[in-house]
């Protein structure tokens, strides 16, 4: 069997360890700032509790919403398309391309469209492609996939941008100054939208009662190819919905202080009808959800905005990297979403956690994140989608747990080895080794420990 | 069967046991200083803040912070001294070379600094993001506390399109590094109307 691709491809990952330092300490900080705006309101705790409910409750009404969404939408004057996975999805985008006869586009971040690895599909059909948020344009001119899903640049040195930059955009040479690559970034995709006369943008919320959908950006990408293409394209997954405009003021107040630890985006945009002269049009894509709502015990998954809290605070993802997942959505929440459109793909990620439970804790919508990382451990095991070593660790961790005196016989014999020869232990055959110092093996078993101080206590007492 | 009709059929079958909408049961916690704390956010956010008493105070205001040349444009008939007016319906893309743009704002909200714009202030959707600098007008009074009273507010309200701004366009994507200035305007000055 392969080797579990998370553990390999994190291992690349720290062979550079000033780096990866950087890396955590970068997203421990946004994570340190969401903490700060968290506990500014003293109701967050309801906020969260609210908008799980919400989502619980959408969940539960979703093909109604879907319905009455689709109908409100089409009332605004909006085309509205669906698609029943990815392949579906990129043909209805390149069918509305071709209808215009349109080969040059410009596109504002969406998750979705990188789970349906739209840009790559979009590029064998001969059409240009240019993602408009600065961090995403970073990754596509360097030829990588975003490797966090609010900062997509996120492991990228500003020096490496400069000169990523220098060669795709003619900053100067050596200058890796923030404020001029991001002007220089600034007036290269002016040109774009200016020019470019289809835009598509994700949607960060979509509502039942009206058929608007919210977009939510710092930058104003999303509103500036929008308004100033012939044609809108808005991208979703099914579970974006929410009941009504009102609720709104939950979900807005809660995304952004999880995401960035800012009170607001700088946008929040609610498009309802194209504006005059435009097109609009909004593609609804299933793409494995309608499965894995059908999972009692993973479909609350669904309830996810996208906020990247649960990677920011992630001990893993912070070590390892987004693209260690290699799925669009990384880190603990797309460890538990990857396995429903590709178990054996995706079998690694739910094993790419220590089950901490941080994640749970930030995340905003309640999702049980780390209780369904293991629940898809049990799963993926019964299937046989581990590698022997895991396998044959997991087997004999349970015969040895099940028999008292093997476990008593096992301790014995590791704390000898351990005390007397810790060379057979402490080397580079031992893969645990790798990364940690062993422990200094105790004199004796816990078992005997309490055994001889527990009738030393009770001596006392008496 | 149409892929519409698979999917929702699909969703109905997965979907399970009707849960009940609730109210949810939030305790709003608001400051007494609405227009403080909304300034407060609004600077903490990059925006910068003018307390007026009158319109025509923005008349210097302008004059200081623009150079001649640069186009500045208004929906506001009592700005048309200092600001050409906007064609609702004029190519977007003429928009191109806005210096400046004075928008009116419907209200503010104090908790995060965004103000709430609809189409019908812009006159031309693209005018608040192309512009190289944004200005919002809101009336002293027209300050909520949170988001909730926001969209209680907006109610049902008509609109093709409204957004909520909050400060200048930003980004800190190379290396957690804040920039004002991403795509849209680099700078947001707002100014609050005493009545």
């Amino acid at each position: 069997m392969k080797e579990l691709a998370h553990a390999a491809l994190s291992a690349r990952f720290n062979e550079d360890e000033p780096r990866v330092d950087w890396h955590d300490e970068t997203l421990w900080w946004v994570r340190q700032k969401r903490d700060k705006m968290a506990r500014s309101i003293p109701e967050w705790e309801e906020l969260r509790e609210g908008a799980s409910q919400v989502k619980e409750h959408v969940l539960s009404h979703l093909s109604e919403y879907l319905e009455m969404f689709e109908e409100e939408a089409i009332k605004n004057g909006v085309r509205v398309h669906w698609a029943a996975d990815a392949a579906e999805h990129n043909a209805i985008v390149a069918g509305i391309l071709k209808g215009h006869g349109i080969d040059r586009m410009v596109k504002s971040k969406s998750m979705l469209t990188e789970e349906c690895h739209l840009n790559d599909y979009l590029k064998e059909q001969g059409v240009d492609v240019v993602d408009s948020d600065l961090g995403e344009r970073i990754v596509q001119l360097a030829g990588e996939p975003p490797s966090h899903i609010v900062l997509p640049c996120i492991h990228w040195k500003k020096e490496e941008i400069g000169e990523l930059f220098h060669k795709h955009l003619g900053t100067p040479k050596g200058n890796a100054d923030p404020q001029l690559l991001t002007h220089a970034a600034r007036l290269s995709l002016r040109k774009e939208f200016l020019t470019r006369k289809v835009a598509i943008t994700g949607v960060n919320f979509a509502v039942a009662e009206t058929g608007e959908f919210v977009v939510c950006t710092n930058e104003g990408n999303a509103d500036m190819g929008a308004h100033l293409a012939d044609v809108h394209i808005a991208c979703m997954g099914i579970e974006k919905l929410i009941p009504e405009r009102v609720h709104l003021g939950i979900f807005l107040r809660l995304l952004t202080r999880s995401a960035t630890g800012q009170p607001i985006t700088t946008y929040s945009s609610h498009f309802r009808r194209p504006r005059k002269g435009q097109e609009m049009h909004i593609v609804l894509v299933d793409n494995g959800r309608s499965t894995q709502l059908g999972k009692a015990d993973f479909r609350s998954s669904l309830k996810c905005i996208r906020c990247a809290a649960c990677m920011n605070t992630c001990p893993v993802y912070r070590r390892s990297g987004g693209h260690s997942y290699h799925t669009a959505i990384a880190g603990p929440i797309g460890s538990i979403l990857a396995p429903n459109l590709d178990m054996e793909k995706f079998a690694d990620l739910p094993f790419a956690s220590t089950l901490c439970g941080s994640c749970s804790n930030v995340c905003p919508v309640k999702i049980d994140i780390h209780v369904q990382l293991y629940k898809w451990r049990q799963v993926i095991v019964q299937k046989g989608y581990v590698g022997a070593a895991k396998k044959i660790g997991i087997e004999t961790m349970n015969y040895t747990l099940s028999h008292p005196w093997f476990y008593r016989m096992a301790g014995k014999a590791g704390r000898w080895v351990m005390r007397v020869m810790p060379f057979a232990v402490s080397n580079k055959l031992n893969p645990w080794y790798r990364q940690r110092e062993m422990p200094r093996a105790a004199k004796t078993s816990f078992t005997d420990w309490y055994k001889a101080n527990k009738q030393a206590a009770g001596d006392n007492k008496r | 069967m149409t892929t519409r009709d698979k999917i929702l059929e699909a969703v109905r079958q997965a979907q399970p046991a009707y849960q009940e909408l609730r109210e949810p049961e939030i305790h709003i916690h608001q400051e007494e200083d609405l227009a403080a704390q909304f300034s407060r956010t609004l600077k903490a956010i990059g925006g910068q803040v003018y307390d007026l008493q009158a319109l025509s105070e923005i008349f210097p205001w302008v004059i200081e912070h623009l150079d001649r040349d640069q186009r500045v444009i208004s929906m506001i008939p009592e700005l048309s001294e200092i600001a050409e007016g906007v064609n609702p319906q004029a190519d977007p893309h003429s928009l191109e070379d806005i210096g400046l743009a004075i928008v009116q704002g419907q209200f503010g909200v104090a908790e995060n600094g965004a103000i709430w714009v609809t189409e019908e202030n812009m006159g031309v959707r693209v005018l608040p993001f192309i512009c190289q600098h944004l200005a919002l007008i809101i009336n002293k009074k027209d300050i909520v506390g949170t988001l909730h009273t926001a969209y209680a507010r907006i109610n049902h309200a008509d609109y093709g399109f409204g957004t909520f701004i909050a400060g200048p366009s930003k980004t800190a994507d190379i290396e957690q590094s804040l920039v004002l200035g991403a795509h849209g305007p680099i700078s947001l000055s707002v100014f609050i109307l005493e009545e």
